[in-house]
């Protein structure tokens, strides 16, 4: 009973954090510098992981599926098959949870220990709107940069498939990616980066919101990171659900 | 409160506030007035509420009720806009110095200057950091990160970062507490300096005794949320009352 009234009410508090942030983002004076620091900062940070998964990705998921493959003598799809399910699915979800881990954490951690050594509420008393310049830029950075993210990691899971089947399949370049773009379509695309634009959405919210409303103490710092962490992974699924019935209803898949 | 206090100018002028944390009544009918130019200090036995009462005063906390009158505005009652205008107007010493710790020491203290055009007046950003750098006596810090300083530079730094918007009023919350006796001693000396270079009046909070005498024109006792007692430091540690008594031994 009491868990479900903690769940009703953290809801609650999130959804008037995001209002408060799309009420602030269009508000003059924009922290157009800071922006730009965050966008550097997300992408630099999460770069290397998010090149290494998806390599992984790509290999693993083109070993797995190559022996099932040549059972039903389908080896000539297989570019499009693992090519497919990496665009519309695994590299977004992947990438999301990756930086649902790094990002999510370290804007939660930053921002509690900044509230908790009080260095929110000294921005606040030089009359500086924090929220403007703390979390609206954290969430707009983690917002632009999480594509761009997911199309790295497309990118490099679809190489490292394509060396799988080179190897073992000896399918040349451009036989691979010719049957690749063959079959691949806007409707595989568009869905997939504009839901990736939604999971930077709630990894920063979930972020912000956790450090912002961190309670005193060192713990109060490592509390929300955790659940930054744990309470973004959870949206970016819920998130990845709602897509998928949203595409279906547009794309009819 | 002798005559002379008739003619000065109230700067703060708090009245009956009151403020509960869920059944914790912290202030309970606090008064006080601080006038131009003048140090008063406000001492307390730790979790009294006195950073409790500086927080009221500029709003980082809401009173339940009361008035708090900073410069003729009311201000729980004030817009936004409003209120950041007298933010600006009062600087704000916290405990524990709350530098930012992502930047440097003159990107903190540039912070608060570039979102305050108006304060500029006609100087440029540089010289007003470097100048707010060396009345602290800190001109090397410049490109240091707040990890990188000890304490007392800290606090130092951030006096320094208060000061850069020429406030009228500055609030300290314990300015020399973590310090040993020898830097709490520059830190009140340099209070004691920047309130003559810059005109200010100070509302000093501490539990240090020490640092009361030296440095109060007025002193409050805060017991119980209310202002016990309010006089000089001579006229208090003279007191018979035991409860004052127990804060001069
Ligand atoms: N945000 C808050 N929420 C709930 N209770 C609070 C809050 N801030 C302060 N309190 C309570 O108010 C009381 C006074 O706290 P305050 O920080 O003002 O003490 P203090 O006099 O500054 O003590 P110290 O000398 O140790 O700094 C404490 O009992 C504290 O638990
Ligand atoms: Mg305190």
């Amino acid at each position: 009973m009491n868990g479900l009234r903690t769940y009703f009410l953290e809801t609650g508090q999130l959804s008037l954090f995001a209002f408060r942030y799309f009420k602030e983002v269009f508000k003059m004076p924009f922290e157009t510098k800071e922006l730009l620091r965050q966008c550097f900062l997300i992408g630099n940070k999460s770069l290397f992981l998010v090149i290494v998964t998806g390599f992984i990705m790509g290999l693993v998921l083109t070993l797995q599926t190559r022996p099932t493959m040549m059972d039903f003598g389908a080896e000539a799809y297989m570019p499009s098959m693992v090519g497919i399910a990496i665009i519309r699915e695994i590299g977004p979800v992947i990438t999301a949870l990756i930086c649902a881990g790094k990002i999510g954490s370290s804007i939660g951690a930053e921002l509690g220990s900044m509230k908790v050594t009080e260095q929110i509420d000294a921005m606040e008393v030089s009359g500086t709107n924090p929220f403007k310049y703390l979390v609206v830029t954290r969430i707009s950075a983690a917002t632009l940069m999480l594509p761009v993210l997911v199309i790295f990691a497309d990118a490099i899971a679809l190489l490292g498939s394509f060396l799988v089947e080179n190897v073992k399949g000896h399918v040349s370049f451009q036989l691979y990616f010719g049957v690749l773009f063959e079959h691949l379509e806007f409707s595989d695309l568009n869905p997939s980066v504009i839901k990736s634009f939604f999971f930077g959405f709630v990894i920063g919210l979930v972020g912000c919101y956790k450090g912002y409303n961190s309670k005193k103490g060192t713990s109060g710092v490592g509390l929300a990171a955790n659940s930054a962490v744990v309470m973004a992974s959870m949206l970016v699924f819920i998130v990845d659900f709602i897509a998928v019935l949203i595409s279906d209803i547009f794309y009819n898949l | 409160m002798n005559a002379a206090d008739n003619d000065q100018k109230i700067l703060i002028e708090i009245q009956n506030v009151h403020k509960t944390f869920g059944t914790n009544a912290v202030l309970n009918g606090f008064n006080l007035k601080l006038y131009e130019n003048e140090n008063l200090v406000i001492v307390g036995k730790s979790g009294s509420g006195k950073s409790v009462l500086l927080k009221c005063i500029i709003r980082l906390l809401t009173p339940d009720s009361g008035n708090v009158l900073v410069l003729g505005k009311n201000i729980p009652e004030l817009k936004q806009n409003e209120l950041d205008k007298i933010r600006t107007q009062v600087g704000f010493l916290f405990q524990g110095s709350a530098l930012y710790d992502s930047m440097t020491v003159r990107e903190n203290l540039e912070f608060p200057l570039r979102r305050h055009p108006e304060k500029l007046i006609g100087h440029d950003v540089d010289t007003l950091v470097k100048e707010s750098l060396q009345s602290v006596g800190l001109e090397h810090t410049i490109d240091l990160l707040p990890e990188e300083l000890s304490g007392g530079m800290k606090r130092r730094v951030a006096l320094a970062r208060t000061l850069i918007l020429r406030p009228k009023i500055i609030l300290y919350d314990e300015p020399t507490s973590g310090l040993d006796p020898i830097t709490a001693k520059e830190i009140i000396q340099l209070i004691l300096d920047i309130q003559k270079k810059y005109d200010t009046a100070s509302l000093i909070i501490t539990h240090d005794m020490d640092t009361a005498r030296v440095i109060s024109n007025r002193m409050i006792i805060l017991i119980e949320g209310r202002d016990y007692a309010t006089g000089t430091y001579e006229k208090l540690s003279k007191s018979e009352d035991p409860k004052i008594k127990a804060f001069f031994k």
